[in-house]
C-alpha cells in the first residue's frame, strides 16, 4: 500500500446483530485511499457498503482490523481522539441531507467550523458564504432547511461537509433521493472536489455515476470483488 | 460555549409550548416559594420582635438553692409521702430574685448584655369608677425598663414623661382600660389584701399581646413594693442583649455563674416559635412540589427532545462535537430555562410579596398588626433559586447523559434503513 495514503484499512471485520441474528457484514476488507482521487463503492443492497463507510468515517468501530487516517491509527483511539479526527480530517454527506432544521443554511455550515475553532468569526462567515456560493446557493444562506429544495438541501450538506476543509470526504448515496439533473450536479461537485485535492469516497447504486469515479470498488457479501 | 448556547437556544425554541409549561412551573414555584417564605418569616420575625420588645431577651428568675439537692418528698397532713417534686437536674429554686443589685452587677459583666431592668410582679385588684377587676401589677424602674423593652413605642394614649414625673401615676394595658372604662387622667385604686392605693392613669399602652393588654398595670417600683407588700427583692430581672440570637446559647453559662434560673426568649416562646418553624417548613415543602412537578415536566420534555433530535445529535457528533459537548448543550438547555425561570420567579416573588404586604389583616393576640406582615430577605430568593437549580439540574442531567451516549453510527444507520 502507498505510504502517502490518506486512509488505510487492513483486515476489517464487522458483525451486526446479536445471537442468531448476528451477521458477518464485512469480511476482512483491505483498502487504501490516495489523495485527490474519487472512489466509488458499489454493490447490491446489504453487501456492507454503508457499514464500511461508517467504519472508515469513525462513526462505528470494527470488530477486527485496523484503520489509519493521515498516518494515525484510529481503530484503537479514544472516542475523543476519533471525534477530533472527524472534525479535522473528515467530511460526511449522507443520503438524506441531515441538515439541522432549526438552523439556516449558513448556520449549518458554520456549526463544524465553530467546533473546530480554527478560524476567527469573520473568517468563518466568509468561508461559509464562499462554500455556499461554490455549490450555487450564495443567495440562500439565510433560509432554513425546509425552505430549500431537495437538491439545494444536499448541496448545503456538501458545503457543510467541506466546512473544515477535510482531507477525506465520505458520501453515502448522496444522490439517492435526487432526480437525474440534481444527481449530475452533485456528482460534478464531488468530481471537482477530487480534482482540487480532496479524497472522495462515494457509496452509490448508480453505475453511470460510479463510472465517472477514478476507481470503482465493487462489493459483494462483505468483500471487494475484482 | 457560545455555539453550545446557540444550539441549546434553537433546540429550546423547537419545543416552545412544552418548554413554556416547564418555565411557567419554575416561575410560579420560585415566586410562590419567595412569597410564602416572606409571609411566614415575616410573621415569625414580627412575633419575635413583639416578644423581645415586651418581655426582653432574657429573664433572670428564681434563685437556685444549692443547699437542697435531690428530689423533695411531699407529705400529707398525716406525714405520709404523697409525691416527689423535682426541678431540672435536681436543682431546687427559690422564687424570685432576692438580691437584684449584685445579680444586676454580675449580669452587666457579660459582654452580650445590653441592659438590665428589675421587675416586680404580682396580682392585685383594679378599681375604677365603674367597675372592679383583677389585674397584674408590674413594678418597674422606668428608665431601666425602657432600655430592655419597646414600652416607649407601645404607648397609645398619654405621655411617658407624665408617668415618669408622677410617682403615683400608672400605665395600663389598652384592653384593661377599655374594659374598666378608663382614660388618661382618670383615678384608679389598686388594692391587694387589705392594702389599697389611689393612682392616676398617665398613659395607656398596647403591646399587641392579648394577655398583657388585658390585665397589666405598670407602676413605679417603690409603689409596686408598697401594693404587693414586698419591700425587697424582685420577681425577675429582664435583660436585653446585643445579639438576641445568642440568648439560648449563653443562658446556661449565665445560670451557672449567677445561681439564678435564666430563661432565654427562645425557651419562653418555644411553642409559638415551633409553630412558625413548622409553618415555614410546611409551606416550603408544599411550594417545592410545584418546582418538582415542573422539573418532571422538563425531564419529559428534554427526554422527548433527545428522542426527536437523536438524528441532529448524531450529525453534531459526526461533525466533531464530543460527548461532553452534547451533555453541555442539554445542560445549557435546562440552564436557559432555569435562568429565565429564576429571574421571572424572583420578580414574581418580589411583586407578590409587595402586594401581600399591602393586604389589610387585623391581628391581635400574639402580636398587633393591621396588615399582612412580610420579611424581605435575600435568603428567600437564594433558597428558591437553589431549590429550582437542584430540580432543573437533575431534570436536565439524565436526558443530557442519554443524548451524549447516543452512538452516531447506530442512529444514522437506523435512519438509513
Amino acid at each position: 500500500m502507498p505510504a502517502d495514503a490518506i486512509l488505510r484499512a487492513e483486515n476489517l471485520h464487522r458483525y451486526l446483530g446479536q445471537g442468531e441474528n448476528r451477521t458477518h457484514v464485512l469480511r476482512g476488507l483491505n483498502l487504501s485511499l490516495e489523495p485527490g482521487k474519487l472512489y466509488a463503492v458499489s454493490g447490491p443492497s446489504g453487501c456492507g457498503k454503508s457499514t464500511l463507510l461508517f467504519l472508515l468515517g469513525l462513526l462505528d468501530r470494527q470488530d477486527e482490523g485496523n484503520i489509519w487516517i493521515a498516518g494515525e491509527l484510529m481503530s484503537t483511539a479514544s472516542d475523543a481522539a476519533r471525534t477530533a479526527a472527524r472534525s479535522r480530517l473528515l467530511g460526511f454527506i449522507f443520503q438524506f441531507h441531515f441538515l439541522l432544521p432549526e438552523f439556516t443554511a449558513l448556520e449549518n455550515i458554520l456549526l463544524p467550523m465553530r467546533k473546530l475553532g480554527r478560524l476567527d468569526a469573520d473568517a468563518m462567515q466568509k468561508r461559509a458564504l464562499q462554500l455556499l456560493s461554490d455549490v450555487g446557493l450564495g443567495d440562500k444562506g439565510h433560509r432554513l432547511a425546509h425552505q430549500l429544495s431537495g437538491g439545494e438541501q444536499q448541496r448545503v450538506a456538501i458545503a457543510r461537509a467541506l466546512a473544515n476543509d477535510p482531507a477525506l470526504l465520505l458520501a453515502d448515496e448522496p444522490t439517492g433521493n435526487l432526480d437525474v439533473e440534481n444527481s449530475n450536479h452533485i456528482f460534478n461537485i464531488l468530481t471537482e472536489l477530487a480534482r482540487r485535492g480532496h479524497t472522495v469516497l462515494v457509496v452509490t447504486h448508480n453505475p453511470e455515476l460510479a463510472n465517472r469515479a477514478d476507481k470503482i470498488l465493487r462489493m459483494q457479501d462483505g468483500k471487494f470483488i475484482a | 460555549m457560545e455555539t453550545h448556547c446557540h444550539i441549546a437556544m434553537r433546540l429550546l425554541l423547537s419545543k416552545k409550548r412544552a418548554m413554556l409549561m416547564s418555565l411557567s412551573g419554575i416561575v410560579f414555584g420560585v415566586g410562590l416559594f419567595i412569597i410564602t417564605q416572606a409571609q411566614t418569616a415575616g410573621f415569625e420575625r414580627f412575633f419575635t420582635r413583639t416578644a423581645l420588645g415586651t418581655d426582653g431577651a432574657l429573664h433572670i428568675e428564681d434563685r437556685a438553692n444549692q443547699d437542697i439537692l435531690g428530689p423533695t418528698v411531699i407529705k400529707n397532713a398525716a406525714g405520709r409521702p404523697e409525691g416527689v417534686v423535682s426541678m431540672g437536674k435536681d436543682r431546687k429554686y427559690v422564687e424570685g430574685v432576692p438580691f437584684p443589685g449584685p445579680i444586676t452587677d454580675a449580669l452587666r459583666r457579660f459582654q452580650n448584655i445590653a441592659a438590665v431592668s428589675p421587675v416586680l410582679r404580682g396580682d392585685a385588684q383594679l378599681e375604677s369608677n365603674s367597675r372592679q377587676m383583677p389585674s397584674q401589677v408590674q413594678g418597674i424602674d422606668l428608665d431601666d425598663f425602657l432600655a430592655v423593652s419597646n414600652l416607649a413605642q407601645q404607648v397609645v394614649f398619654g405621655r411617658l414623661d407624665d408617668f415618669r414625673a408622677n410617682p403615683k401615676g400608672v400605665m395600663i394595658g389598652s384592653q384593661l382600660a377599655n374594659r374598666a372604662n378608663l382614660a388618661v387622667g382618670d383615678p384608679v385604686v389598686i388594692s391587694r389584701a387589705d392594702h389599697s392605693e389611689r393612682y392616676r392613669v398617665e398613659a395607656i399602652f398596647e403591646s399587641g399581646v392579648e394577655h398583657i393588654d388585658k390585665e397589666r398595670v405598670i407602676l413605679h417600683l417603690p409603689e409596686a413594693r408598697a401594693v404587693l407588700s414586698q419591700p425587697f427583692g424582685v420577681t425577675y430581672l429582664q435583660a436585653s442583649l446585643h445579639d438576641n440570637d445568642r440568648a439560648a446559647a449563653e443562658a446556661p453559662h449565665m445560670q451557672e455563674v449567677l445561681g439564678q434560673l435564666v430563661v432565654p426568649w427562645q425557651e419562653r416562646e418555644k411553642i409559638w416559635l415551633d409553630v412558625f418553624h413548622a409553618l415555614r417548613a410546611s409551606s416550603a415543602l408544599t411550594v417545592s412540589t410545584i418546582i418538582l412537578i415542573s422539573g418532571l415536566g422538563m425531564f419529559n420534555t428534554l427526554g422527548v427532545i433527545v428522542l426527536e433530535k437523536s438524528k441532529e445529535i448524531a450529525i453534531l457528533r459526526s461533525m466533531g462535537y464530543l460527548r461532553g459537548d452534547i451533555t453541555r448543550i442539554f445542560l445549557l438547555l435546562g440552564g436557559l430555562v432555569l435562568v429565565a425561570g429564576c429571574v421571572l420567579g424572583c420578580l414574581l416573588g418580589a411583586g407578590g410579596t409587595w402586594l401581600v404586604a399591602n393586604i389589610p389583616l387585623r391581628i391581635r393576640g400574639v402580636f398587633s398588626t393591621d396588615y399582612f406582615v412580610v420579611a424581605w430577605s435575600p435568603w428567600h430568593y437564594v433558597w428558591a433559586i437553589m431549590a429550582a437549580t437542584i430540580v432543573v439540574l437533575l431534570a436536565s442531567w439524565i436526558p443530557a447523559r442519554r443524548a451524549a451516549r447516543l452512538e452516531p453510527g447506530d442512529v444514522i444507520r437506523g435512519l438509513n434503513l
